[in-house]
């Protein structure tokens, strides 16, 4: 079983689903989304990144089940009185040796953590059967409908997420689907009607809607890591998301501006 | 941020505006020179308790009343608003403190030239050499002084008397005439022949009588001042409430409040009285004021009296004169451990019922919306939180303390009643009167004399075992010379000098400590705190001669981080993992890691710290509260105290810091130490709830109160979410036995232009430690220290 690498561990994370949460961010991701604000998150192996104090840090470190459930335990009493529990993020978990992310799973629901699973959709059918019965539900991020769109920012097509949305929704399984948006490209009301009328065809459940204006953290990670920032977004205007957001209101979701 | 109009109505904007902006903090000679006046014709001639009866009674008779136009409660410690009384028996002022008083730049007090006038041939030759001050310092020995310069530990019975006092709901049940009769029945009843002590209690009961006497002639002096000033009114508005300040007047405080504006002027009258006849440490605080004044409110509710409007607005007001009083003016040492105007009188709201159920009412709402309306510095509110607490209260109470000014503090009701039972208290008096006053210290409301001796520098006792003894801020031998750390061969070594040292610091400590209580004892009887305090009436006994029901003697530990972080790099990094010499880590602190850089990222970056909720760090922390508990707990002191371990700094962390050079755990010379039980700055990596986790690791019951202060971005705390975080985060570390826990709500970058523009950010209010400050009244040290606070910005 090949261990997976994870890039940070994040106690009090209130923007990773609902409550106090602990965030276990895995390292490796099959996309390269163009606004990737954490693209230390990308490759699946260690790599090193410059730290506070101007050293070489090695990003990635393994972690065995036991140390993980231990450390997720040690916030449980917050977590039982915020409605909280544990995200696993990415990176993509969803790719990631899939044993071992199930029996982590598991082994947090036998002590009564709850786990949510935050996910681009892009990663084997047969992974999300395998963590459906385990996790309390999924903050879903969905790119694009468009999968010529989605090739082009992300790097690749998208039939995969839509598909394993579609298996999460008739299992029966959470979502809280997250849109990220970007400016003048797809925060116009066309696009999320879209959006919209494809969720009611396909009858998708949604518990939630988490609109994620675009932001700009990430670019000096690039530069920690060696790497050039491409990034030329912008966020939407703050009033464009408030008519998205009354717009997907309307169609009957419950909506939430940030995470 | 220009300074808005805070009140309900026009009457309290104007006295509102009065006591902020048209006040000036100034010393006030009147209380000295009548107390003078006393002294020079009774001393000698009579006992101890009756000269300060009599003292005070003076004062009464004769000391100027101030009533300001519009006012709804009336009383002043001084002879208007902001004027602060000297206390000379205490500490009398040279003329060099008095111009350093009007002069320095923050906390000052103007001082005209009558005052000093009267200072130089009135006051200083008559209390130079009696004043308690002077004396203790002739008897406290070498070692003791020797220790206090170099910063070890402060006094807190120098400059101001003991204090910690705090209302219970007898005023409300009894005014100062019906309290006489139950000091006659004592007097009465004193049996000479077989209670050998009878005369002292004669004594003592007889100064009570005094003092009340005096409480009564002060209403009715006040009584008559308003009928008299209402003859001559034109403003037919006024000239009504003038006589309806009279009636009020003429109830109280010689009689029980029958109403809820009598209620809060029998506290208010009996707050000036407290506060007047000594300079207690920490004032004087209403205490569960919301449940003492529930009944009155609810009568006149019903029976039409008042509007919730009108009790608000009797709230405001007393918020006004709270915030009128500063504390008396302090120098020195004193002022450096305690840098502020602040009187530190606070109050507790939610708290629990004397049968243990929820106290939450409508007046505890009233309460958090008169300290959200008047955002005034004093009182000090606070808010107890039991698992009994409806989430709305909490909710409601965190609204008001995420804008960001720290208050209310959020303390733990269930905590308070197990350490006041750990203590020995009962669990009726616990229910009915446990509070936590001044900072956060834990108390019997109207029963205890629980009374902060002074702070103890933790992190500077090792500084003395590295040193071998020798202070290198005074260039003097204050400590033990333990041999040299070089030789140390293991970690137990390191940490039995440490302990070796603790004990004999503790010991210099504790013995003056017992010098000073009996000076208290036999020349500072306090008889009207005495009145109000159970059992000193039957007794007969002074409340500071251990005459109250419970008597604690508080120790402050400040700095418990520091030294667990620093002893966490010695035993890893020295011992275990062979990464550090001895040497070289001393020579690293010697030169403040100026050249160190790799020893420093290994003392910074590569050990354990408290704070995150790693046991290897945190464990170190907790042997050394066992420690302090086994050095200072529990020795008994001339009146009967038990002394107690407590975490709670005030300003004193900034002091500690300054006189102490760079600490192994790489916290640089000079600068602050963490306040209460807080991590050093930038140790805690792991966000607030790994905080929580390792305070809670530290047995709080066994203490007096520990202060954790946390610091969040306005975004971490937004919208639903955010006060669902807050409560959680508060109801966890209350489940684990958290004691308390304040927020500071405000960005990082807000306070660097409060900073670099101080006039356009005037009512700036930030959390300290266990009390609020106006930002622009801290020292440049204490502003940049709260800036450096680690910024919790997760997520």
């Amino acid at each position: 079983m090949q261990t997976p690498y994870i890039f940070n561990i994040q106690k009090f994370s209130t923007h990773d689903g609902p409550g106090i949460r602990t965030t276990f961010f895995f390292k490796g991701c099959p996309l390269q989304c163009m606004w990737c604000h954490n693209p230390e998150s990308q490759k699946y192996e260690p790599e090193y990144m410059v730290a506070k104090d101007g050293k070489n840090e090695l990003v990635g470190k393994q972690y065995s089940i036991k140390e993980l459930v231990k450390k997720a335990q040690s916030d449980q009493i917050f977590f039982d009185r915020s409605g909280g529990g544990v995200t696993f993020s990415g990176g993509e978990v969803m790719t990631q040796e899939i044993s071992y992310v199930e029996e982590l799973a598991k082994q947090l629901k036998k002590i009564g953590i709850s786990v949510l699973i935050d996910t681009c959709g892009i990663a084997p059918e047969s992974n999300f059967k395998k963590l459906l019965p385990y996790v309390d539900g999924f903050l879903y991020d969905l790119k694009f409908l468009d999968s010529q769109q989605h090739c082009k920012f992300t790097g690749a097509q998208n039939q995969l997420a839509l598909k394993n949305l579609q298996l999460i929704s008739d299992s029966g399984g959470a979502i809280y689907l997250r849109l990220l948006l970007l400016k003048r490209i797809n925060d116009d009301v066309p696009a999320m009607t879209n959006i919209i009328s494809w969720l009611k065809d396909n009858h998708i459940k949604i518990k939630r809607v988490d609109l994620l204006p675009y932001h700009n953290f990430g670019r000096d990670k690039y530069t920690k890591l060696g790497r050039i920032c491409t990034q030329n977004f912008e966020a939407p205007e703050k009033e464009c998301l408030e008519d998205l957001k009354k717009l997907l209101e309307g169609a009957g979701y419950f909506v939430k501006i940030g995470g | 941020m220009k300074k808005m109009q805070r009140g309900s109505t026009e009457r309290i904007k104007r006295l509102r505006e009065i006591s902020d902006h048209l006040s000036v903090p100034c010393v006030s000679m009147e209380r000295a020179v009548l107390l003078t006046e006393a002294y020079k014709k009774y001393e000698g001639k009579v006992s101890a308790p009756l000269l300060r009866g009599l003292a005070f009674k003076h004062i009464m008779e004769n000391r100027i009343l101030y009533i300001e136009k519009g006012a709804l409660i009336i009383g002043e410690k001084g002879h208007k608003p902001w004027a602060a009384p000297t206390f000379p028996e205490l500490c009398c002022h040279s003329l060099e403190d008095f111009d350093n008083m009007n002069n320095r730049e923050k906390v000052f007090f103007k001082v005209t030239e009558e005052d000093k006038k009267i200072q130089e041939e009135v006051i200083i030759p008559y209390w130079k050499d009696r004043a308690l001050m002077t004396r203790m310092n002739a008897i406290l020995p070498q070692a003791w002084h020797k220790l206090f310069q170099a910063g070890l530990f402060t006094e807190f019975l120098m400059q101001r008397g003991p204090g910690h006092t705090v209302a219970d709901g007898k005023i409300y049940q009894k005014g100062y005439g019906e309290l006489i009769k139950d000091i006659e029945a004592a007097i009465e009843s004193l049996d000479y022949n077989n209670d050998l002590a009878a005369l002292n209690k004669r004594e003592e009961l007889e100064g009570m009588k005094l003092v009340c006497e005096g409480m009564i002639i002060f209403g009715e002096r006040y009584a008559a001042q308003a009928r008299a000033l209402a003859e001559t009114e034109t403003d037919p508005i006024w000239k009504k409430e003038l006589l309806e300040l009279a009636e009020v007047c003429d109830v109280v405080p010689k009689h029980a409040p029958e109403t809820f504006r009598q209620a809060v002027q029998m506290y208010w009258f009996t707050h000036i009285g407290v506060t007047i006849e000594m300079n207690n440490w920490d004032a004087y605080s209403p205490g569960k004021l919301d449940q003492h004044l529930e009944p009155f409110y609810n009568q006149d509710i019903e029976e039409g009296r008042i509007t919730r409007e009108d009790a608000r607005e009797i709230l405001e007001n007393l918020w006004i004169q709270f915030n009128n009083q500063p504390a008396p003016p302090k120098v020195g040492i004193t002022l450096k451990e305690s840098a502020t105007y602040t009187d530190f009188c606070n109050i507790n709201t939610g708290a629990l019922r004397p049968d243990g159920t929820c106290g939450v009412s409508d007046v505890s709402y009233l309460i958090l919306e008169v300290m959200d309306e008047m955002k005034l510095l004093q009182p000090s509110s606070n808010v107890q939180i039991s698992q009994k607490t409806p989430e709305n209260f909490l909710r409601e109470a965190i609204k008001v303390s995420r804008k960001g000014w720290g208050q209310p503090a959020f303390y733990n009701s269930e905590a308070i009643i197990q350490e006041l039972l750990y203590l020995g208290k009962s669990l009726d008096d616990a229910r009915e009167s446990g509070i936590a006053s001044g900072c956060v210290e834990t108390g019997t409301a109207g029963k205890e004399a629980y009374v902060l001796t002074g702070y103890l520098n933790i992190p500077k006792i090792f500084e003395l075992v590295l040193n071998r003894g020798f202070d290198s801020y005074t260039k003097t031998q204050v400590g033990l010379d333990l041999g040299d750390p070089r030789d140390f061969s293991t970690y137990g070594e390191v940490y039995d000098a440490f302990y070796q040292q603790l004990k004999y610091v503790v010991d210099v400590k504790v013995a003056g400590n017992n010098v000073i209580e009996r000076m208290y004892m036999d020349h500072m009887p306090v008889p009207l705190l005495s009145v109000i305090t159970d059992d000193c009436i039957k007794s007969g006994v002074d409340y500071n001669a251990g005459g109250a029901r419970y008597n604690t003697s508080y120790i402050q530990c400040v700095g418990i981080a520091t030294i667990a972080d620093s002893l966490a790099v010695i035993k890893k990094n020295v011992f275990e993992d062979g990464k550090l010499a001895m040497d070289q880590l001393l020579a690293a602190c010697k030169a403040n890691f100026e050249g160190y850089d790799e020893i420093y990222h290994i003392v910074h970056n590569e050990t354990p710290k408290y704070g995150n909720d790693d046991d290897y760090a945190d464990g170190i922390l907790k042997s050394v509260a066992d420690s302090l508990q086994s050095a200072i707990a529990g020795r008994k002191t001339p009146k009967g105290s038990k002394t107690v371990v407590e975490f709670l700094p005030t300003t004193c962390h900034v002091y500690f810091g300054q006189v102490m050079e760079a600490s192994p755990n790489g916290r640089y010379a000079g600068t602050p130490l963490p306040d209460g039980i807080s991590p050093e700055k930038g140790a805690d990596r792991n966000g607030p709830t790994a905080v929580i986790k390792s305070a809670s690791k530290l047995d709080q019951l066994k203490t007096g109160g520990a202060l954790l202060n946390q610091k969040f971005s306005p975004a971490v705390v937004a919208g639903e979410d955010g006060i669902t975080h807050m409560a959680a985060l508060i109801r966890s570390y209350f489940a684990l036995d958290g004691h308390h826990l304040q927020f500071n709500v405000i960005e990082r970058e807000t306070l660097l232009k409060a900073q670099q523009n101080p006039k356009e950010y005037e009512n700036l209010i930030v959390r300290v430690a266990g009390y609020s400050d106006y930002f622009n009244n801290l020292d440049r040290a204490l502003q940049d220290e709260i800036i450096n606070r680690t910024e919790q910005v997760f997520a």
